[in-house]
């Protein structure tokens, strides 16, 4: 019984959808550019997610092989993405800050006014 | 065990997602996003994945939503949303239906596709052992693989590092006396 309740590869995949849906509704439903950018880590975040759970099972035994579990190609990827996340976060919290100095207050309807 | 690890970290990752797309205040959106991290890294320590465990603590839920919310506060934007406005009727309704679907689809394709991530054998003891021996353990294999194979994008990460912080601080800062400033059209601030 216990062991037909064992979390498969799947079930982290259905969550990892679920949380990415929930990312997407955030930023088609939210108009404070923080609470955007934070729903966009949400989605990276799901994305982690789907990384490291098919990381491990690509290096779970096989048949022939019951030891096999060198390949960490997957968190490698993921690895990247958190150091690429940083990075947007820390570009887009300056073009934030940037916007909001000069018009507070600012949401993403505003940003029609950026036309020249 | 791993079970009841899985639904406790599932509910975390779920509720802090859904805090952060429905709560008012950016500062309690950003507290709920430490929550759904904090369950992402619980699942990464059951998938072994120990290291990248220790990094999503310490760079999402510390340095990241700590940048958060040190915006939100120093711009003192910390007002709550209204989120009764809403500029276009439609909106909410499509994200609904967009966001169902595209849950739906996901769901779809993961379900169908299941066989194809069945697991191959159990976990046995000899893996579990194999997990917990320091000669093999998951930074040593992580570590490997970034500095052989990897070795190329490591170095252009540093390199996007130091464009990001060097594009911030061009971003961030006051222009001052003698700057180069673009005119507006009600002269430049």
């Amino acid at each position: 019984m216990i062991a037909l309740w064992h979390p498969t590869t799947t079930w982290y995949l259905l969550l990892a959808a679920a949380l990415f849906s929930i990312g997407v509704v955030g930023v088609l439903v939210r108009r404070n550019p923080l609470v955007l950018f934070m729903c966009v880590e949400l989605m990276l975040n799901a994305v982690n997610l789907t990384f490291v759970a098919l990381s491990r099972h690509m290096s779970s035994p096989t048949a022939d092989n019951p030891l096999h579990r060198g390949d960490v190609s997957g968190q490698t990827t993921v690895f990247f993405v958190m150091v690429v996340a940083a990075a947007e976060v820390v570009v887009g919290l300056g073009i934030v800050v940037a916007i909001l100095r000069r018009k507070p207050y600012a949401t993403t309807d505003d940003m029609n006014e950026l036309k020249g | 065990m791993e079970f009841v690890v899985f639904v406790i970290a599932g509910l975390m990752i779920l509720g802090g997602a859904v805090g952060v797309v429905v709560r008012k205040h950016p500062v309690h959106a950003a507290l709920s996003l430490i929550l759904t991290l904090f369950g992402i890294a619980v699942l990464f320590i059951e998938q072994h994945a120990d290291f990248l465990a220790a990094v999503q603590v310490i760079v999402y839920a510390g340095a990241i939503v700590v940048l958060f919310l040190f915006v939100i506060m120093l711009l003192g934007v910390d007002n709550a949303e209204d989120l009764h406005i809403e500029p276009f009727k439609i909106q909410r309704p499509a994200a609904a239906v967009i966001g169902a679907g595209l849950a739906g689809l996901l769901g779809l394709a993961v379900i169908v596709s299941r066989k194809a991530v069945a697991p191959v054998v159990p976990q046995s003891q000899a893996v579990q052992d194999a997990a917990s021996d320091p000669h093999n353990s998951n930074i040593k294999a992580l570590a490997r693989d970034v500095f052989s194979d990897h070795v190329l994008a490591f170095e252009l990460t540093s390199v996007l590092l130091v464009i990001a912080v060097v594009a911030t601080v061009m971003l961030a800062r006051k222009p001052r006396k003698g700057d180069f400033v673009v005119e507006t059209k009600g002269g430049a601030k």
